[in-house]
């Protein structure tokens, strides 16, 4: 067991912890403006899957070249799953706002549901292969044991859209919008602050990270089914809990802590126990922050 | 501003629909159960000398699909029998009682076919009715032939020497793929993984104790989490332990991603899946990767002439085609016919000297029984997957 295993498997849980982080993404933001957990989310990554191996299914006929084929693919999906995000808060949520927590949270399961058997209903209940898309690169060939190209291009394009978020949050004017809306919501909106415009707009930049997740993910394991999103979505909202929901930098780090805490988990004790790794390091931080490993402590209001 | 919004969402919605209505669609046709009467005689005796044969197993219920064939299938066994003059002049007479899969109900029944005089009884279907009942036969002394109970220790546990199966137990498959591993690819140091549920943790076990007893080493025993986004961690591991195979118990999903994991982290060591693996969404998700592997299921008998006339028979008879051991219970019906004929009385011990001595055509093989109670000759193969398709190997 020496630093070449130890390597491996920290690639392992770096690749985890970016799947986890671009789904955590979407929990957090939504949290964090609006203060609901969107369980459908898990639900739009599954559709951005599916729509990239739809649009991929139809280019095939004209032959293009297979980096095109991902792009159009990814564009297709991230618009389309946007889409949905966009339309689950003004059908789903934007009615609620005002209601009590619970009846949201009840509205964002049932949204869950339904998205999960419509994708059975209209698709199918079996599992799908998924497109190479990404083709190998033959400069990873000889080290492919600890670095597979998939693994490579889910690091860089996490990487890439935690740096482009981070910028868009900082110096951007919706960015402001977005936190002053999350610090509070009222005082934004007599700033002059368009509080639904904000809402959306945060609706459709995780979705449609969400659903460029779904892509790469899908392209990594080379499989799709109507449920992948439930699993992954339950991991994801468990990263952005760890990290501090509401918090970006705080789910990124959760979703690391948790990939790997899942890797290094299975890969030196038992991956028999690999979900119990994930809920014990769960457990263990928020009985010493519960908040979150950033979490800012919130004081509930009597 | 709000009704253009509303009018692309309708749209969004709409285009969604068209695209993904292009998808494949399986009307899948739910089988309607029949509901088969309870002890329904089916042929009335016209001779005064009779021998009655019960049939038993879920004829009502949720799991009514699993025993109304076995049901068709004796009677078209005893139809014909009886059209042929019967067992020396002896009709045969069937008694079909319902257990529900039941081991509450299985016990009334098993007391009523004993009430009846039963010489034999197929049935029953499921292992824990079947276990239920067995006790009951064996006071009275009556052979018992399931079509489908599978759980090992019916016959292994040597408590029912009344018991026989024309179905392969559950550990036979482990005792296959260990015995390719070990044979034929001569693997030494193999890893055993499964999905951590019922059917594949119970086949890996089966497999780790069988390795366990031969030279070869069991490197890795470990469950992969159905579901999970990256299996790299369990690849890994399966390198660095360097195993020279590996043994996997559970669904085609995993199965998929495993060796899909595998064969891009370049590890090219064989893998031997089990029934569960032995699908074509297998092939068609694991694409390429899918090449070379072996996987073990029954031995492949929709060929045989005997399962080709009975399914004839079936068809002609009832309008449709057979259901879930139908073949199994053919093959009982027609080994137990065999036994009396042979053994030419009713005597229990003479009909068991019959069934363990004598082999059998049917349209499983040529069949007959171990001292168990397992059927020798019925059982499991390797397959491999060659140019995107699972072929029988020899």
């Amino acid at each position: 067991m020496g630093f070449d295993y130890f390597f491996k498997l920290f690639i392992g849980g770096l690749t985890k912890g970016s799947i986890y982080a671009l789904i955590a993404i979407g929990y957090t933001m939504v949290y964090g403006i609006i203060g609901l957990i969107n369980f459908a989310h898990g639900e739009v990554y599954m559709i951005g899957a599916f729509t990239a191996l739809i649009v991929a299914g139809i280019l095939s006929v004209l032959n293009l070249p297979m980096f095109a084929v991902l792009m159009i693919a990814v564009v297709i999906a991230m618009i389309f799953s946007a889409g949905y995000g966009f339309t689950l808060e003004k059908i789903a949520y934007k009615p609620l706002r005002n209601a009590p927590r619970l009846s949201a949270l009840i509205s964002a399961i049932g949204m869950s549901i339904f998205l999960q058997n419509y994708v059975l209903l209209a698709q199918t209940s079996n599992f799908l292969p998924y497109p190479d898309m990404i083709p190998d690169f033959a400069f990873l060939e000889p080290i492919k044991q600890t670095l597979r190209t998939t693994q490579l291009i889910i690091l860089v394009v996490t990487a890439i859209v935690m740096i482009l978020l981070t910028l868009l949050i900082k110096f951007t004017k919706i960015g402001k919008a977005m936190r002053a809306t999350s610090q509070d919501r009222v005082m934004a909106m007599l700033t002059g602050v368009n509080v639904n415009r904000v809402i959306s707009v945060t609706f459709v930049i995780g979705s449609s990270i969400a659903a460029l997740g779904g892509v790469l993910i899908c392209s990594h394991t080379g499989r799709t089914h109507f449920y992948i999103g439930f699993l992954v979505g339950i991991k994801a909202f468990v990263a952005a809990v760890l990290g501090g929901i509401g918090s970006i930098p705080g789910a990124v780090l959760g979703s690391f802590v948790l990939g790997f805490t899942e890797s290094f988990g299975a890969g030196y004790i038992s991956s028999d126990y690999e979900d119990v790794f994930a809920f014990v390091i769960l457990i263990l931080i928020l009985t010493f922050r519960p908040d979150g490993i950033l979490g800012k402590s919130t004081k509930q209001k009597a | 501003m709000k009704k253009t919004v509303l009018i692309m969402l309708v749209l969004l919605i709409g285009i969604t629909l068209v695209f993904t209505s292009c998808g494949k669609k399986e009307a899948d046709v739910a089988e309607e159960a029949k509901v088969v009467e309870e002890a329904k005689v089916v042929e009335e005796a016209k001779v005064v000398e009779t021998i009655k044969i019960g049939v038993a197993g879920a004829h009502t219920g949720d799991l009514a699909s699993y025993g109304l064939p076995s049901v068709n299938a004796v009677e078209l066994v005893v139809a014909n029998v009886n059209a042929a003059g019967g067992i020396d002049g002896k009709m045969i007479k069937l008694v079909i009682e319902d257990d529900q899969c039941k081991p509450e109900i299985a016990t009334n029944t098993a007391a009523k076919l004993v009430g009846e005089d039963v010489v034999a009884v197929i049935g029953h279907i499921c292992s824990g009715a079947t276990k239920a009942a067995l006790d009951i036969y064996n006071e009275s002394k009556i052979v018992v032939i399931s079509p489908s109970a599978t759980s090992p220790p019916l016959t292994k546990s040597g408590d029912y020497p009344n018991f026989l199966r024309t179905i392969a137990s559950d550990d036979a498959q482990a005792v296959l793929q260990v015995d390719f591993a070990l044979n034929v690819l001569e693997s030494k140091k193999i890893a055993v993984l499964h999905d951590k549920g019922d059917y594949g943790k119970g086949l890996a076990e089966f497999a780790k104790a069988g390795i366990e007893e031969s030279s070869a080493e069991v490197v890795l025993f470990e469950g992969v989490t159905p579901g999970a986004v990256d299996y790299s961690a369990v690849i890994n591991k399966i390198a660095q332990v360097g195993a020279d195979a590996v043994i996997y118990g559970g669904y085609h999903p995993e199965a998929a991603q495993l060796i899909g994991g595998m064969r891009a982290q370049g590890l090219d060591i064989p893998f031997i899946g089990c029934d569960g693996v032995k699908d074509a969404t297998f092939i068609a998700v694991a694409g390429d990767d899918a090449e070379g592997v072996y996987a073990t299921a029954p031995v492949d008998t929709t060929s045989n002439l005997i399962a080709v006339k009975a399914g004839k028979e079936h068809l002609a008879e009832y309008g449709e085609e057979y259901g879930a051991f139908f073949l199994n219970a053919y093959a009982a019906a027609l080994a137990i016919v065999n036994a009396i004929d042979v053994a030419n009385s009713t005597d229990y011990d003479a009909i068991m000297a019959a069934l363990k001595s004598e082999y059998v055509e049917t349209p499983i093989g040529n069949i007959s029984f171990d001292e168990r109670g397992d059927a020798i000759g019925v059982g499991f193969a390797v397959y491999q997957v060659k140019n995107g398709k699972f072929s029988q190997l020899d």
